[in-house]
């Protein structure tokens, strides 16, 4: 046993799991979902958790449902759900595209949707998606529940809007219109591996010409964002070759790069620079 | 997949791909290895978290079983010697006395009654350490007024090795062209799938200590150990059992065993550690952090006249045993010139010593760098003289053996030109250019690149002897014998762990005694039960102990068929040994070996003292070793964007002499072809300025995964071997020698029309694109340099 000693409370209902965490968070309680971020975390003992609210066998959590406007998404909800579309039209076929390439196999069939946004790795696909996408975050403690825009939710590198009680009980997807087209490109030196840049596009035509483009880049930044320099090179403009590297481009310059000691912020553009561009090549 | 051909050796077992008579407990969770065994006290290793310092006090909480040097009062230090090249004996503690020298070194051993307190324990005790800027980069702890860090070797060299060859000078003097290279290869760890174990136990009814670990050399251990703690050698027994993996981290002597046996003795109990991932890629041995300056003189015709070369490898903080420190540089000095034929040569190789964790011998043993550097100036010097990389590997290859090295090494016989040809033939190299030419044009890029390389290989004690090592391994003894109930067993001093030789000696014994092999049963890897011997690394193991198999299974053939002559009253030459049984050669007379057997040991007195009693034989190997060869060739795609390498197609032709058994072999190569690959693109241990790491897991440190393998041919020659009496070679390290220099030359020939030079590894995607990006931006000022002249 390599972690520190914890204790692991299973609550079986939410309200009992939203007591339990308000009584522990105060002694470094944390929610355990999926366990694929904590538990190797815990094994370095970098963390050394005295709680663990083990969220598993709490009832109500496990719900992808779908109202005809949004995608909601339960906190237990694993990111193997998504290798099938989980929805019909572009948001079900994107979700199922971007979780292959989560992690390796055995993680995505342990690994929760909310456990990403909660755990926010700049690298995170879900974080990048709910960036994107404009995602809505519900979240909830004994004091009540509060929902969070995507926006306001990550706050930086493994950094998030939530306080130490509150469970991110729920994320929100807007669906996506019909006719909208996706592309998602991302770049690791081994398969299976975060990305060290990665990037979800998508955009309508109306007219031939590109309408409401988000261009959201991932694991260049401490958090995932989308790019409005990019985006503005798109829109209006017909998809094609001189205006996707003219919104590479921009999102390259945009972004604040992350170093570490093999990458560079060169490097990083670099990176941007080319997964951008291929995520709109997927786009068509 | 590969081609298994089997040329007509008239044989039975041998040649066959039979399945490994290993795998049925592996692969049905049967296998037994060192953490599995119980044991009532457990250690974790508090080690320095600093690189370099001096401790000004451990402490821990009261009553807590805390050990530190201070209690290892007597041990002696783990010293290493070397006679040669000006080496300088530098000394490490089993506990950090005083100074530490890298992080990770062990400092104190925490104890508890299980893993998870000896854990929870280990948190607790705090090392005082003052600490002084640690020296990472042996260039910097070579430049004057670096800090010593070792009082015995004055400017952080603890070896240096120098030759001349006496027509250097003048023939350097008429060369037509120097082609030079710069070459770096930063440092890897072999990271083995079972990390480090040890588990010592105490007899109270003999006081023997027994050391289960996961060791290549088990009996070289109990020597060691029973040396530096002050014991009878009679009074330890050293077990490796499964071992998963070792790749030569597991062939050097580490502080954390003869710790464990010392505490078995001192708590009179069972004393177990298991390291932890991230300890390994920390604290255990570490390989190839090397530079390598090497130019090569040419004539006007691109024939290599001499070869200049200096090469500066960073041992780390200390010297591994037995090998000490020289393995990396002084195998660079000595197979330097590899398969080319070049008489005129320079080198100066030094060891020298940092704040990092100590190098020890890894797969490949330095060839992996220098096959890099040579083949790397193979083709710059291709380049520069505008032919192809094959014509110029054609034009200076070995062709006529025995052939002399400039350094006196004698190779035997080799194919490289052979196996060359081969693999062009099999890639069919016009079609590759076409393909290639045809990609720039769509805007990617595509390259081969090829190496040729040789490899030492199951050399005895006469060529180990050459590196004035004190401790001078070699040969290997086998005992061989049928027990009274007509199986076999042979008992080794080889310590085989995922090298398959129970199934390769077993075919060997098989062949001569007419048995099946799975009759037979290899034992190995205990002090108490199988002869001394020196383990398995080297790619020494199928050659000299299935040589000394061979010799001790004739002589269990001679006695049978004494036996069945006594038997069947029949002359010796008469009778044949098959299918178990020994016969009258065209008669239906025959008698079974188990009735031998039984014969041989219950009723000797039939015998009347012609025969001797018992059936068991040995055979002791020491060969003058020989030399395998390859042509590695890979094909890649670079993308320029990214700087990502995907490897399309990896070829090996390879010519290990008799192959004993196919499926192994090409197993052999598989598996080291991914470490070269590692090697190549991925694989690096990053310190920080501090002396810390920054690779700690394998989510830094990057292994390939099966997904990063290309699919590998293989194409093996097969030329039988005069060197080896089993005809075969050594072939265990031929993967990872080769396959960095032909990733690499690949990506060089893919990135042609950029004019960048990548000449370290591993080649990872940022110095790609960093070559790329200064290519690119040279160009750009050159242009705007030009259009500034014509203004
Ligand atoms: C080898 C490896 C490779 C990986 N590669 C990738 C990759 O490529 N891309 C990627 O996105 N991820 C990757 N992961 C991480 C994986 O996707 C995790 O599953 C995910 O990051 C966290 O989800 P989890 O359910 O496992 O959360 P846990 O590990 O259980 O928790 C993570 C953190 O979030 C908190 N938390 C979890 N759920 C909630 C909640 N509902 N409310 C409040 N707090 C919560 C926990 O307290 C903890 O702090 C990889 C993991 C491994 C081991």
């Amino acid at each position: 046993m390599k972690p520190a000693a914890f204790i692991r409370h299973v609550p079986k209902t939410l309200d009992e799991a939203l007591k339990v965490l308000s009584d522990v968070a105060p002694d470094d309680g944390r929610v355990l979902a999926g366990g694929q971020s904590l538990v190797p975390i815990m094994a370095f003992r970098l963390a050394k958790p005295a709680h663990l609210v083990d969220i598993n066998e709490v009832e109500g959590l496990q719900h992808i449902a779908c109202d005809g406007k949004t995608l909601s998404i339960g906190a237990r909800v694993r990111h193997a759900a998504f290798h099938k579309p989980v929805v019909d039209g572009p948001l079900g076929a994107l979700l199922s595209y971007v979780a292959r390439h989560i992690a390796h196999y055995p993680i995505r069939m342990r690994g929760t949707f909310c456990g990403s946004l909660a755990h926010a790795d700049p690298s995170s696909e879900w974080c990048l998606v709910s960036a994107t996408l404009g995602a809505t975050m519900v979240v909830k403690s004994t004091r009540g529940e509060r929902r969070i825009a995507a926006a306001d939710f990550f706050e930086g590198i493994m950094s998030t809007a939530l306080a130490e009680d509150e469970l991110l009980a729920e994320v929100r997807l807007p669906l996506l219109a019909a006719d909208t087209k996706f592309g998602f490109y991302e770049f690791s030196r081994r398969a299976g591996d975060f990305a060290m840049a990665s990037s979800l596009v998508t955009y309508r035509l109306a007219g031939g010409k590109i309408a409401d483009a988000r261009v959201g880049v991932g694991g260049a930044e401490p958090s995932p964002r989308r790019i409005a320099e990019a985006e503005a090179a798109l829109n209006g403009n017909a998809p094609g070759e001189d205006h996707f590297r003219a919104a590479a481009a921009a999102a390259a310059d945009a972004v604040e790069p992350l170093e570490d000691h093999q990458t560079t912020g060169e490097y990083r553009r670099d990176l941007v620079r080319a997964v951008v561009h291929r995520a709109l090549e997927h786009s068509i | 997949m590969s081609t298994h051909e089997t040329k007509g050796s008239g044989l039975k077992w041998v040649g066959r791909a039979i399945r490994r008579l290993e795998d049925p407990a592996l692969v049905t969770g049967q296998g037994r290895f060192t953490a599995d065994l119980p044991a009532t006290h457990w250690v974790r290793f508090v080690r320095s978290p600093v690189a370099a310092g001096t401790i000004k006090s451990v402490s821990f909480p009261d009553g807590a079983r805390v050990i530190t040097a201070a209690d290892l009062t007597g041990v002696k230090k783990i010293t290493p010697m070397l006679h040669k090249f000006s080496y300088r004996p530098v000394g490490q503690s089993i506990l950090a006395d005083g100074q530490v020298r890298y992080v990770g070194e062990p400092v104190a051993i925490a104890v508890a009654s299980s893993e998870e307190d000896a854990e929870d324990l280990a948190d607790l005790v705090e090392a005082d350490i003052d600490e002084t800027p640690p020296l990472v980069d042996a260039r910097a702890a070579l430049a004057d007024g670096a800090p010593q860090i070792h009082a015995e070797a004055p400017g952080n060299v603890i070896l240096e090795g120098k030759v001349q060859t006496p027509g250097f000078d003048s023939v350097w003097d008429r060369a037509a062209k120097i082609v030079a290279i710069e070459a770096r290869s930063h440092r890897q760890n072999a990271t083995p799938m079972e990390a480090r174990a040890g588990h010592a136990s105490y007899d109270p009814s003999t006081g023997r200590i027994t050391l289960t670990c996961t060791t290549q050399m088990p009996h070289l251990m109990r020597t060691a150990i029973a040396d530096l703690l002050g014991m009878r050698e009679s009074d330890l027994r050293v077990i490796a059992p499964d071992v998963g993996g070792g790749f030569g981290q597991k062939m050097s002597l580490c502080a954390e065993y003869v710790a464990l046996v010392w505490l078995a003795r001192k708590l009179k109990s069972s004393v177990a550690w298991t390291e932890d991932r991230r300890e390994n890629l920390i604290a255990s041995f570490h390989s190839r952090d090397q530079y390598i300056s090497l130019e090569g003189a040419f004539d006007q015709d691109s024939k290599l006249l001499a070869l200049r070369a200096d090469v500066v490898s960073n041992v780390g903080a200390y010297s591994c045993f037995p090998t000490t420190s020289g393995v990396e540089p002084l195998m660079a000095m000595a197979e330097m010139p590899g398969p080319y034929d070049v008489q005129q040569y320079q080198c100066l190789a030094r060891g020298v010593l940092t704040n990092t964790c100590t190098m020890a011998a890894y797969r490949g043993v330095s060839r992996p760098v220098i096959t890099f550097t040579l083949e790397r100036l193979m083709d710059k010097a291709a380049t520069a003289f505008g032919i192809d990389p094959i014509d110029i590997r054609r034009r200076n290859l070995i062709g006529t053996f025995p052939y002399t090295s400039a350094m006196g090494l004698v190779y035997d016989e080799a194919t490289y030109k052979e196996t060359l040809e081969m693999a062009v033939a099999a890639i069919d190299v016009p079609a590759f250019r076409a393909r290639q030419q045809a990609a720039r044009a769509r805007g990617q890029y595509l390259g081969i690149g090829f190496a040729t390389f040789s490899e030492r290989t199951g050399y005895g004690s006469p060529a180990f002897a050459a590196r004035g090592m004190a401790i001078t391994p070699g040969w290997e003894t086998v005992h061989l014998t049928v027990d009274p109930s007509g199986f076999v067993e042979a008992r080794i001093g080889s310590s085989p762990h995922g090298q398959g030789l129970r199934t390769t000696l077993a075919q060997i014994i098989a062949d001569e005694i007419g048995v099946a092999p799975d009759i037979i049963k290899v034992i190995h890897g205990d002090t108490d039960t199988a002869p001394y011997g020196w383990g398995t690394f080297a790619s020494r193991s199928l050659v000299i102990s299935g040589g000394a198999t061979l010799l001790a299974a004739r002589k269990v053939r001679a006695k049978l068929l004494k036996i069945a002559s006594h038997m069947l009253e029949a002359a010796p030459e008469d009778i044949v040994l098959e299918n178990g049984s020994a016969k009258v050669a065209g008669t239906d007379r025959t008698v079974t070996i188990a009735a031998m057997a039984r014969e041989a040991y219950t009723q000797t007195h039939r015998f009347k003292g012609e025969i001797e009693p018992g059936l068991t034989e040995s055979g002791t190997y020491d060969p003058p070793g020989t030399f395998s060869n390859a042509c590695h060739v890979a094909i890649v795609a670079v993308d320029i964007e990214t700087g990502f390498v995907r490897i399309e197609r990896f070829l090996v032709a390879e010519d290990a002499g008799r192959i004993i058994n196919p499926m192994i072999a090409d197993g052999q190569v598989h598996g080291g072809v991914a470490q070269g690959i590692g090697n190549a693109l991925l694989e690096e241990i990053v310190y920080d300025e501090s002396g810390g790491i920054l690779t700690a897991n394998l989510a830094d440190y990057m292994p390939p995964t099966a997904h990063e393998m290309p699919p590998i041919e293989l194409h093996h020659l097969e030329t039988p071997s005069t060197q080896s009496i089993t005809k075969a070679k050594g072939l265990g390290e031929g993967g990872s020698i080769g396959a960095p220099a032909a990733v690499v030359n690949a990506i060089n020939d893919a990135l042609a029309p950029f004019n960048v030079q990548i000449d370290e590894i591993p080649a990872t995607p940022q110095r790609i694109r960093a070559a790329l990006r200064d290519a690119t931006n040279s160009a750009r000022s050159r242009e705007s340099g030009n259009l500034g002249a014509t203004l």
